[in-house]
This record gives C-alpha cells, sequence and structure tokens, in this order.
C-alpha cells in the first residue's frame, strides 16, 4: 500500500504502521510539541517538515525512544507503543540514522556494526550479511575497510546498514542528504524507493525541500511544535512547502544583472597543509573574484571549507606573492591588516569562531570592527561608539534580542548570524568571504542574509560565498566552483549549470583535469 | 530532589555573591573542624576573623601586617589574573617571587654600603626584570616547542628554591655574618631598604605598587585593548585568533607581566619585612596568591579583597595556633576549604538551581 491517493485522515488511521496521538513535550521555557498527531501507513516515505526549532528533532527522538513524552500516546501495528529506550524501539522494529555519525574511526566497517547492535553474530557471519544486505540495497560496503578511510557517503552507507540489517518496519532518517554529492543522493534514494516497495516506512526529515518533492508520498508540516498542515508535496511548488513552514509569504532574494568590474581578490597556487589533524590541506587553490560578483564555492563538508577560509582571513598565513587584494600582496599580512584593507570573512562556526559566546553583542562588534570602525583609539577602547555600532547592526539586520549588552550565545543560531553578518556587512568591505551564511538559520532570516549580500554586490564588493546549500549557490551565485579533497575545480557560470555538471565537480572530476 | 538548570548566560549577580557565600561556608565548615579537634568554634572563628584587627592587645600588632601580607599576595595575584583570564597557566609565581627577590636584592648588595638614592630604583627593576626572565622560560618553551607552561613554570619553583639556598649561604652570604646563612638585612642598609611610607602601618612600597597594579589591571581589562585580547582569548581562543590577536605575543605578554609582579613583590618583600636573603624567606606566597585571583574572580578589585581577606585567615590562623593551639595544619586546610568553597559556589552563577517534587523525579528517572 503506498499513499497513491491522498486518503483521508481516518483512511490513514486505519491502515497506518504507525500513530502519534496527542504527543507532548515541554522544556523550559519552550513547548518543543504541542499536541502532535499524525500516521504512517506502510511503505510510506513520510516527510516532516519545519524550520530550526519547530520540533521535529524532538519528536523522532520521542518515536526512537530518546525522550519520553509529556503526554500522548503512540502505536505501532495497533499495538501501544512506548519505548523506553532506543534499544526498545528498535526490538519493535524502529531504527534510526542520526545526521552526526557515531562511528569509530579506527575501526573497520563490520566492526562499527556489531557495536552497534544489541546480539552481534560473529565477525565472519557478521561481514557475509553486510556484503547480502549492501548487495541487495544497491549500496556497495567492504565491511573490511577501515571508517576513517571512507567518505562521508560511504559512512552514512554503514549507518544505513547497521539498520537495515535489524529488518526494521519503520527507518528514521534526519537530514541524510546534507553530507552526500548529488550522485550519492540518486543512489541513497534508489536505496529507499527499494526499502518501501518491500512494505519499510521511512519518516525523513529535511530542509531541503526539493528533495522531498521528489521522494515524499505526504509530509507533515510542524511550526512552534504544532502540526499546522499535512499535504502531497509532489502537488506543490517547493516555494509552496517553504511557505507553509514559516507560515508568511517568502522573499525570494533579487538584485538587477549588472557587469563584473576590475579583480578584487585573487588566489594563485595556494597550498597550504590543514592546521588541523583531521582537516583537508589545500592542493594548488587558485581563484579570482571580480567586483560586483558572487562566487559561490561548493563541496561536500570537510573538503577544505575551513582552510579555504582561514587561509583567507588570515588566520593561516600563505606563500608570499599568492594572493593579492586589488593586485597588492597580502598572503602573509595577519587578519587585522587585512581587514584594514577591505577583506573581511566570516567562519561558518558562530559561537567561539565568529563570535564569543560569553561576551556581550558590543564585545562581539568590537572583534572584528576594531580596525574599520576605528572603535580603539592608541590601545583605548571606544566603548560608546563600539556599542552604537552594535545598535546599527541589530536594527539594520532585525537581529532579536533585548540589547547590545546580551551575550552572543543566548542568542538563537539565526540571529546571532543576521550579527555576525551583518558586522561585516556594514563595515563596507571591498571583499567579503563567507563560510556557510545560512546554516542552521530559518527560511526567512537565510532569505534576508542572502539578500544583505546580494545587495553587498550590487554596491560593487566582491562576495564569496562558501556553502553545503547547493540551491543557495544556484540562487545568489554568478559563477560556481567546488571544492574536493582541497582542490577547487574551475570556476563556470551558474546560470545554465545541470545537477550533473555539479555533482562531477564536486566529486573532484573537474579538479583533476585542472590539476594535471 | 535538586535539578540543575544551565543559565543562557552566566549570572553577574551569583557570580559577585558566591564569594561571600563560600566565605560563610568556610566559616560554618571550619567551626565543625575545630568542633572536631575539641576548640570552641565560635571562639576560634573570632580569633581568625576578628581579633586581629579589633582585639585590645594584639590589634595594634596585627592591624600593620594585613597590609605588609595583603602586599605581596595581590601584587602576584593581579599577575596571574591577567593569564588566567587568558587560559594560560603560570603556576610557578613562588620561583618567580623568589628570582626577583634574588636579583632585586644582589644588585642592592652590590652596592653596599653606598647611600646612592638610585640604589632602590635599581632593585626595584632588577626585581621586576628577574622575575620576567623566569617566567619567561616557560613562556618561550611553550611559544617555540609547545611545552606546557603549568609543568614548566611548577618545577621551576624547586629550581629556585635550590638557588635561593645556594645564594643564601654563598654567593649572597653577609660577610660579616658569622658564617650564618643569609644575606646582610637590609634594616642596616637605608638606601635599599623598603620601609613603611607611613610609620606604624605596614604600608610600604610593595602595598603601593600592589594598588597601583589594582587600578592599572581594571584599566587595562576594561578600557584596553589588550585587556580585551586577553579576555577575547580566554573565552574564546579560536575567535581571538579570527579577530587577530597573535597567540605568542598573548603568551609571552601574560608570563612576563605576571613574572614582573611577582618578581616585584619578592623584591619589596626581600628589602622590607623580611629583610634579608634566607633559605626559607619566601613564605608560599605565590602559591596562596592562586587562590586569591580565583577568590578575587580575576577582577582586580576582587583580588584586593581577596588578597585582605586572605592575609586575615593567616594572621589570624598564628593569632590562632598562639592563642588555642591551633595545629598549623588546620589553618591551611581552612584556606583549602575557602578555594574549595568557592569552586563549587560556581555552579550557581552558571546554573540556576530548581525543586522538583518526587513525582516529576521519579518520571525523569524512568
Amino acid at each position: 500500500m503506498t499513499g497513491d491517493v491522498l486518503l483521508t485522515g481516518d483512511t490513514r488511521h486505519k491502515n497506518a504502521l504507525m500513530t502519534l496521538e496527542g504527543l507532548t513535550k515541554a522544556y523550559p521555557g519552550v513547548v518543543a510539541n504541542d499536541q502532535v498527531s499524525f500516521s504512517l501507513l506502510p511503505g510510506e516515505v513520510h516527510a516532516l517538515l519545519g524550520e530550526n526549532g519547530a520540533g521535529k528533532s524532538t519528536l523522532v527522538k520521542m518515536i526512537y525512544g530518546l525522550v519520553k513524552p509529556d503526554a500522548g500516546q503512540m502505536t505501532l501495528n495497533d499495538a501501544p507503543f512506548s519505548p523506553v529506550n532506543p534499544a526498545a524501539a528498535r526490538a519493535s522494529g524502529v531504527a534510526m540514522v542520526f545526521q552526526h555519525f557515531s562511528l569509530f574511526e579506527a575501526l573497520s566497517v563490520a566492526e562499527n556494526i556489531a557495536l552497534g547492535m544489541d546480539n552481534p553474530p560473529s565477525t565472519r557471519e557478521l561481514a557475509s550479511r553486510i556484503r547480502e544486505v549492501s548487495q541487495a540495497y544497491g549500496l556497495p560496503l567492504d565491511p573490511d575497510r577501515i571508517v576513517g578511510d571512507l567518505s562521508a557517503g560511504e559512512r552514512q552507507r554503514v549507518e544505513i546498514i547497521r539498520c537495515l540489517l535489524q529488518n526494521p518496519k519503520l527507518l528514521i532518517m534526519d537530514e541524510p542528504t546534507s553530507v552526500l554529492t548529488p550522485q550519492e543522493v540518486e543512489i541513497l534514494f534508489k536505496t529507499l524507493r527499494k526499502l518501501t516497495s518491500e512494505g519499510t516506512s521511512i519518516l525523513y526529515i529535511s530542509h531541503k525541500l526539493e528533495e522531498i518533492r521528489s521522494l515524499c508520498e505526504h509530509a507533515t508540516i510542524l511550526r512552534h511544535g504544532v502540526v499546522v498542515d499535512t499535504c502531497d508535496p509532489r502537488e506543490k511548488s517547493a516555494r509552496e512547502l517553504a511557505e507553509l513552514m514559516v507560515g508568511d509569504k517568502l522573499h525570494v532574494p533579487t538584485r538587477e544583472a549588472a557587469e563584473p568590474g576590475a579583480v578584487a581578490l585573487s588566489l594563485s597556487g595556494v597550498s597550504m597543509p590543514s592546521p588541523s589533524e583531521f582537516g583537508t590541506d589545500l592542493r594548488n587553490v587558485t581563484l579570482e573574484v571580480r567586483k560586483g560578483e558572487v562566487l559561490g564555492i561548493g563541496g561536500v563538508a570537510g573538503n577544505g571549507q575551513d582552510e579555504l577560509l582561514a587561509v583567507m582571513s588570515g588566520e593561516a598565513r600563505a606563500r608570499e606573492g599568492s594572493i593579492t587584494l586589488a593586485g597588492d600582496e597580502i598572503g602573509t599580512l595577519p587578519p587585522g591588516a587585512r581587514r584594514a584593507r577591505g577583506l573581511l570573512t566570516a567562519p561558518e562556526e558562530r559561537l567561539g569562531h565568529s563570535a564569543a559566546p560569553e561576551m556581550s553583542l558590543t564585545e562581539n562588534a568590537l572583534l572584528t570592527g576594531a580596525v574599520r570602525e576605528k572603535l580603539v583609539d592608541r590601545g583605548f577602547l571606544r566603548w560608546n561608539k563600539t556599542e552604537k555600532f552594535a545598535r546599527r547592526i541589530i536594527e539594520a539586520f532585525d537581529v532579536r534580542t533585548p540589547g547590545p549588552d546580551n551575550a552572543a550565545g543566548s542568542l538563537s543560531g539565526g540571529n546571532l548570524q543576521k550579527f555576525v553578518i551583518g558586522r561585516e556587512v556594514l563595515q563596507d568591505p571591498d571583499v567579503l568571504v563567507v563560510n556557510q551564511p545560512t546554516w542552521g538559520v530559518d527560511a526567512a532570516a537565510a532569505a534576508a542574509i542572502r539578500q544583505s549580500l546580494l545587495d553587498l554586490a550590487q554596491k560593487g564588493a566582491a562576495v564569496i560565498v562558501i556553502s553545503q546549500d547547493l540551491d543557495e549557490l544556484m540562487e545568489i551565485s554568478d559563477r560556481f566552483t567546488a571544492l574536493n579533497e582541497g582542490r577547487l575545480a574551475r570556476p563556470v557560470p551558474t546560470q545554465g549549470l545541470s545537477v550533473e555538471e555539479i555533482g562531477l565537480m564536486m566529486g573532484g572530476a573537474e579538479g583533476d583535469e585542472v590539476a594535471a | 530532589m535538586i535539578r540543575l538548570e544551565k543559565r543562557p548566560q552566566p549570572s553577574k549577580f551569583w557570580a559577585a555573591v558566591t564569594p561571600i557565600l563560600a566565605v560563610i561556608a568556610t566559616m560554618i565548615a571550619g567551626g565543625i573542624l575545630f568542633w572536631m579537634l575539641g576548640k570552641a568554634p565560635l571562639e576560634a572563628i573570632r580569633t581568625i576573623f576578628w581579633d586581629p584587627l579589633f582585639h585590645e592587645t594584639f590589634g595594634p600588632y596585627s592591624r600593620p601586617q594585613l597590609l605588609v601580607k595583603a602586599g605581596p599576595l595581590i601584587l602576584i595575584a593581579i599577575g596571574l589574573s591577567l593569564g588566567f583570564r587568558a587560559g594560560i597557566w603560570n603556576i610557578g609565581a613562588e620561583g618567580q617571587y623568589i628570582m626577583g627577590a634574588i636579583c632585586g636584592a644582589a644588585v642592592g648588595l652590590a652596592f653596599y654600603p653606598s647611600d646612592n638614592v638610585l640604589i632602590f630604583p635599581a632593585m626595584v627593576l632588577a626585581g621586576a626584570m628577574g622575575g620576567w626572565a623566569w617566567a619567561m622560560i616557560p613562556g618561550v618553551l611553550k611559544v617555540k616547542f609547545g611545552t606546557n607552561e603549568i609543568l614548566v613554570s611548577l618545577m621551576l619553583v624547586y629550581v629556585a628554591e635550590n638557588i635561593l639556598a645556594s645564594v643564601s649561604q654563598g654567593l649572597l652570604k653577609n660577610p660579616d655574618g658569622m658564617g650564618f646563612p643569609g644575606s646582610r638585612n637590609f634594616r642596616d642598609f637605608p638606601a635599599a631598604h623598603n620601609t613603611d611610607l607611613i610609620e606604624g602601618t605596614g604600608m610600604h612600597w610593595g602595598v603601593a605598587a600592589a594598588l597601583i597594579a589594582v587600578i592599572f589591571a581594571y584599566i587595562l581589562l576594561t578600557r584596553h585593548m589588550l585587556g580585551f585580547q586577553v579576555r577575547l582569548t580566554g573565552e574564546a581562543p579560536r575567535a581571538a585568533r579570527f579577530s587577530g590577536v597573535s597567540p605568542t605575543r598573548l603568551i609571552l605578554f601574560c608570563l612576563g607581566a605576571s613574572g614582573a609582579l611577582a618578581g616585584l613583590a619578592g623584591l619589596f618583600e626581600v628589602s622590607g619585612p623580611s629583610g634579608q636573603i634566607s633559605i626559607d624567606f619566601n613564605a608560599g606566597y605565590g602559591f596562596t596568591a592562586i587562590i586569591v585571583a580565583f577568590l578575587g574572580r580575576l577582577h582586580p578589585i576582587g583580588i584586593l579583597l581577596a588578597g585582605l581577606l586572605m592575609a586575615l585567615t593567616y594572621i589570624g590562623g598564628e593569632l590562632a595556633q598562639l592563642m588555642l593551639g591551633l595545629p598549623g595544619a588546620a589553618i591551611q586546610m581552612f584556606q583549602g576549604m575557602l578555594m574549595f568553597f568557592l569552586l563549587a559556589m560556581d555552579v550557581l552563577s552558571h546554573y540556576r538551581v530548581r525543586w522538583k517534587t518526587p513525582a516529576a523525579a521519579q518520571e525523569g528517572a524512568k
């Protein structure tokens, strides 16, 4: 039975594999889930849609036995279902693939899978079963390989196969495609479709609306912990889905087309060993960005994004002559001197990198604003001026906070991101480099941030956006390139770029060509 | 059932109140300790906290002692607090204190018995340089080779103690001392003596330097870019690097400043209250100052108050040994308890304490 026809609530309920009835969970100060009810049909891919903080995670944690609901009931196959822990949930046939993998890098695939099982069979038997399952579902995986050598996509397969070995009736997947290339996403979707054809239900959490439209038959939309709507996502446009999530009209960033100007920033042959043991070395990275242009850099996480940002921000130094800003060599300059010359950056990690969580917003405004905003006079801090600068950011970027005296860490992710981006944009950079500008930010805030980046380019600044969100890059960038294992592909115009070409660039096919 | 709930941001109110609560808790626990030792608890507490200042017979003697003891503690703790704020752990202030004293005293003794007015300033400079240089050893090793400054600075304390033993029996030994270990006494060397600025108050140059250090540290931390960088590095080291702070420079600055201030404290002590370089002139101020720094919340004004409080327990402790026959170890334990309670009370500034009904607690435990 599939959801080909959108069944009425009652019929769904009668035929359901699982029903949720009035599930409620409150944390101090926030109701994460309020009277959530819906049902899952056998063999259905059911999307759980909602912005960050809408209560998706709490809900699946209750189904998986990690969190106990304050009120409400669940049934599985018409029997009451209230797992006390994940082991009980697994025993009843509920499995979950988490967004963040829980794998030991030094152990083999088979050993990792054995560790996650309640009663693991012998290693040899397990290995043959892993081969069997991985072939049956089109997920090639060698049980003897060490997990540390696997790509993100392969690691996810380990997690999926770990679940499949338990023959689950319901598989919960939390943002499974955030670490995958488009090709890997296709493989994953094939596997999931095969699973549903065998009667397994899938509860699919994602904020990638196009994926949900192509994969899911039914969607439940959460907003502030409440089910606000259900729909068949195949019948809605991505924009309609987004507006259901946000509960408001969505602003789509726009700008007028303009001819790019002179070269603002150029990197030529930048190679740098990663400062971190688990980082990625940059290899022969060459790029140019012109005034008034937005350059998008895609790529799966961990392919050198952090390192690329560090070498531009000045946290890492490059070889002399390999980075120039408006023609001047800056590769060996420290961060402050680069800011003074007009190159500003915003790293991905908000808490602890682009902002100090326990310090006030005023102090955080000083963190990068000291030089360009002249907040320091012969070493002494001009607190009044700094506070005014912080207030300007808060106003211009609609940062929701009681005031600039509040600690950065007390802001929500989206609001802090608006503050961090606003802090750099308002300093009027010649070149702005941002890494994951809208990561973990709700749709409305993300649209505002994108618009501000486009406005900046419109005013003649060069903007580099490093992001794992391909939709975002397609929407705002003029040219696109991708990082793969520290190599940068040759940038190409974004307009008319196909998914296949993007996938090849992210997979490194193009990058090899450049390196050769 | 008590439940702890993390506050969105640390409470400023509780951060200010917890040291006071810690002192009260220490008094209670200390009282129980003294009671178990067979002493009257209230009397012991009164002897430690009240009598040094207000006792008819002992007061006039111990009141100046308060400043004499608090001066070096505050001076050292101010320096340490800069590093601690930035996550740089100089545990070896005792060693820097000793080396400052030796270097400063050596410069003075070299000119004995001259009465040039520049001798004392030269000694002050040499004292600061001695402590600075001793702290640069862990600093440079950390910057160049990534060694742990906690271990290196701590081990250098024992090196310094041995150097002290050596010079007090050799290089700096009083030629007129009839073979006793120890240098000439600065009381007999007016140009190099660190006397009371106001007679009978215990207010010597070291106390003045401590007060100046408090003011400077306050301005540095609240009004100056360097102080901001110190705080930023402690709060979020990665953000500090992103902001443009050079970790190397900051490590050398913090260790250097704390070493120089400890060296100054050593010089003022040896040329004043202690009077001479002797094998055991150092009284553990360098270690106690760590407690003072934390008790004062690494805040200059807090350190000023904490230094006075700690000096009080020193003097009161001696008084309690004298009058009540409390063992010296009990006093040290008393000071240890103060640190212990302070750290434990920290929970209150980071967490909110909530009461849970037994029913709800059971639910949660399931």
